[in-house]
């Protein structure tokens, strides 16, 4: 008998006042009786709708119905044979856009918490005592992976699990990608992460850390004189986007890049780390996206005051829904139709105001989308002592400089085919390389195609 | 494993050392740099290629002592390994059509402009050095500058060593006294760079300085180590380190530089507290 309550099963999470002093995570995942329940809100539609939303189509009904009958492991299998990061996808994605605003039981109540079960499966998973990893023969082809976050990740995966000698390159010391080094621990506990890679390197990956290709090696000797028969780009989208405005370099200002790589990366919110950080007392934040988010709650819990200032009004925020809720719990005031023009300084070089321009939207042009446009004369200040750019990257141009015959987009996307093919004979490319800054499902669903089509290349050669 | 090969003291507070990284050493031109950790808890800091040799596959870094993690650098010794060693990164010194070059270093600044007057004297660039340090027992690496360069210039603050005086004194009498130069290279203290600058345009001599803002991944990921170039922001891990001298916002980069202060006296007095006790 599937449970009909209209309204799905809570996550337990920690109380709002508490979580924004401390970086444990947030979401502490639905209990075994809990996951059983929502599982029972699943009507096992024929059609899986819910599936058509989700990037890589899990199969949604099939793992949920394993859950409700208790199997864990099987649910897992199922998942697993369409997406390799579950545990990450589970908290990440933009579940209310995706899988869940496909679900029947969204028209008259809540979607079923597909996100949160996908989530517990994988908790699960993880939990269990580690099975030994069967290496798969090796079939004497080696392949390369540029960047190791997840479009990374699960290229390097796939072909590993097809006996390929597969090394990724990561240019940090970490390997993970923004899950290492954007994505804060209370939203994606780096345990996880690495996890996933310690999982790689049991299938016989390696991972070479400190390796800049473009600099410490380029692409075309990684093919000549290091023999890899093709290559898999996922350097991601990380080179920072500033406003061009007056007061951007001044002392306190931080891109959102930065102001994340030192807490995640360098760990600087913890007692006595090497690396410094400076939220100050109060904290703007302008952006409005997931990294604007994740930039104002790390900052409210290094003590600030936060303000996250943003152009349009609350229903055009490109952030999951869950994040903004959770910010406003957390105590975060957003201030809409505002716009940034300059930033005013202290006598000595530090941030003192963000001088903004106040806005409205207008009529919606032909795209749909109302542009928010300025209203004359209309300005505040706000005060702050810290502020954190958080509008946008695009892709880093180094690896396009130093490859020959590698096309780009005039905005720095690698151009890439269907199955990931770039412009040059056994090279691929994938994730936010090639989107634009984009979601963690679609990169690893872009990781994973490009592992196919690498799979057919090398094998045809 | 990025081991220390060899470690020399050059003088009280600054110290050579040799670090096994082949492929960085494959690489590495004059000009760039690398970002190292000492440990796996540590900063990532970013010193200057001062050498390499491709053959052994090592790697040449001169670091002056000046906080926590230069003070951890100081302790590690012969046989060590650091954490991590990554490059090379930014963009190799140009060299191209230059006849003669004056190289104006200051301080340990003079670690970074070494290798520059060392790869230009070796192309048959004419190189006049002309560096500068606060006092003799501060002088570092003169024999090495005099075998790579036509003409040496010593300068000290309080003259215990060459003569006494700024390198931009030494620099205006040679150009006074006719010296053409087609390009002044200068790498020191930002202040001592920004009146090399100021001088070089009143002769309007092209001029180009090496800029060392605060890092942290050196790829153009987080742009804390911005500065403004002739009024465009640019990032000085990939479109530098070196920038034409007459376009960089000077003032701008010292305010930056100095972002960091309070924090790191702190985090010095503690690293050096916790080798005074195990000691
Ligand atoms: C703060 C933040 C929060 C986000 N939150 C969400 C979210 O909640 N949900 C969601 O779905 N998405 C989110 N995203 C977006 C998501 O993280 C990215 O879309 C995704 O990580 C892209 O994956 P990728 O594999 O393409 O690249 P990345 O994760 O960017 O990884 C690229 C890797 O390549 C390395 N690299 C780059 N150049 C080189 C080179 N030349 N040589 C060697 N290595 C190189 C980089 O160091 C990096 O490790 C967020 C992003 C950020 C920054
Ligand atoms: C491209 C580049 C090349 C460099 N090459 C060399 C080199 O060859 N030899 C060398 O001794 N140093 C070099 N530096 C400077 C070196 O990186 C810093 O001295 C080092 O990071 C200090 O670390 P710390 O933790 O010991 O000191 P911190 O505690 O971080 O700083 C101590 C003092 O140094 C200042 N400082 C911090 N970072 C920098 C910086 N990047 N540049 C200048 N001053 C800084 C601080 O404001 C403070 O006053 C280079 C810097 C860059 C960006
Ligand atoms: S991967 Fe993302 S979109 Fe697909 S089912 Fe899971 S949560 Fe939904
Ligand atoms: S649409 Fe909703 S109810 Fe239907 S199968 Fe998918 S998750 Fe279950
Ligand atoms: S050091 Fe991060 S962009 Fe230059």
């Amino acid at each position: 008998m599937p449970n009909m309550s209209p309204t799905r099963n809570e996550m337990p999470v920690q109380a709002p006042d508490v979580r924004n002093k401390n970086f444990s995570e947030v979401a502490l995942g639905y209990t075994e009786e809990q996951a059983i329940d929502e599982a029972k809100r699943c009507l096992n539609c024929k059609n899986k709708p819910c599936s058509t939303g989700c990037p890589v189509q899990i199969d949604i009904p099939a793992f949920i119905a394993q859950v409700a009958e208790g199997n864990f492991a099987e649910a897992y299998k199922i998942i697993t044979k369409s997406s390799s990061l579950p545990a990450v996808c589970g908290r990440v994605c933009p579940q209310e856009t995706q899988c869940e605003s496909k679900c029947v039981r969204g028209i008259k109540g809540e979607p079923v918490a597909i996100g949160r079960l996908e989530r517990f499966v994988a908790d699960w998973h993880n939990a269990q005592p580690e099975a030994p990893v069967e290496k798969p023969a090796p079939n004497g082809h080696k392949a390369a992976v540029i960047g190791s976050g997840p479009s990374g990740l699960a290229c390097a995966g796939d072909l590993a699990k097809k006996g390929y000698d597969v090394t990724i390159f990561e240019a940090l010391h970490v390997a993970g990608g923004v899950l290492s080094y954007g994505i804060p621990e209370f939203r994606l506990p780096k345990s996880i992460v690495q996890k996933e890679i310690g999982g790689l390197k049991a299938l016989g990956v390696k991972v070479e850390t400190n390796t800049v290709v473009g600099k410490t090696i380029s692409v075309d000797e990684l093919m000549k004189e290091e023999g890899f028969e093709s290559i898999f780009i996922g350097s991601g989208a990380g080179l920072p986007r500033f406003m061009n405005i007056p007061g951007e370099n001044l002392n306190g200002v931080y891109s959102a890049n930065e102001f994340l790589t030192r807490i995640n990366l360098m760990k600087a919110y913890k007692e006595g780390s090497a690396t410094p950080i400076k939220a100050g007392t109060k904290a703007v934040i302008v952006g409005g996206g997931n990294v604007a988010m994740d930039a104002a709650r790390c900052a409210k819990r290094l003590g600030a005051e936060v303000y996250i200032v943003y152009r349009r009004t609350e229903a055009e925020l490109p952030a999951r829904a869950e994040e903004v809720e959770h910010a406003k719990e957390e105590g975060i005031i957003f201030k809409f139709l505002t716009n940034p023009v300059e930033i005013e300084a202290t006598e000595d070089g530090w941030v003192k105001s963000v001088h903004c321009q106040q806005m409205e939207l207008s009529e919606p042009d032909a795209s749909g989308r109302a542009k928010p446009v300025p209203i004359e004369g209309a300005f505040i200040d706000v005060d702050a002592d810290c502020v954190i750019m958080s509008i946008g990257t695009s892709p880093n141009p180094l690896i396009k400089s130093t490859t020959e015959g590698l096309d780009t987009q005039k905005w720095g996307g690698i151009i890439a085919d269907e199955d990931g093919l770039t412009s040059k004979e056994g090279v691929y490319a994938g994730g936010d390389a090639v989107t634009g800054a984009a979601t963690v499902i679609l990169a690893m669903g872009a990781g994973k195609k490009a592992a196919a089509a690498m799979d057919q290349y090398m094998q045809n050669k | 494993m990025f081991e220390i090969l060899e470690k020399r003291s050059l003088n009280p507070t600054v110290t050579l050392m040799r670090i096994n990284a082949p492929k960085v050493a494959r690489k590495a031109e004059p000009g760039q740099f690398i970002i190292l950790r000492t440990d796996a808890d540590g900063e990532r800091i970013p010193l200057t290629i001062a050498d390499f040799d491709r053959e052994k596959g090592s790697v040449t870094i001169i670091f002056q002592i000046v906080g926590a993690t230069t003070e951890k650098l100081n302790h590690l010794n012969e046989g060590d390994c650091l954490q991590d060693f990554v490059g090379p990164l930014g963009r190799a010194t140009e060299t191209e059509g230059l006849k003669k070059v004056a190289v104006v270093g200051g301080g340990v600044g003079c670690a970074i402009a070494y290798p520059v007057a060392k790869k230009l004297h070796e192309l048959g660039v004419e190189v006049h050095s002309i560096v500068g340090f606060r006092n003799k027992d501060l002088v570092i690496l003169e024999d090495e500058f005099r075998a790579s360069s036509s003409k040496f210039v010593l300068m000290s603050d309080d003259g215990t060593a060459g003569e006494k005086g700024l390198v931009t004194d030494a620099l205006k009498k040679l150009i006074e006294s006719g010296e053409k130069y087609d390009r002044v290279i200068t790498i020191g203290p930002l202040i001592m760079m920004k009146f090399v600058c100021r001088l070089t345009k009143e002769y309007e001599i092209p001029t180009v300085a090496s800029m060392n803002p605060i890092m942290i991944d050196g790829t153009g990921m987080c742009g804390g180590c911005r500065l403004t170039v002739g009024g465009q922001t640019k990032f000085a891990c990939v479109d530098g380190p070196e920038f034409d001298g007459h376009l960089i916002d000077f003032d701008e980069a010292m305010a930056r530089g100095a972002m960091y202060k309070p924090f790191e006296r702190h985090a010095y007095e503690e690293a050096c507290n916790l080798f005074k006790e195990v000691k």
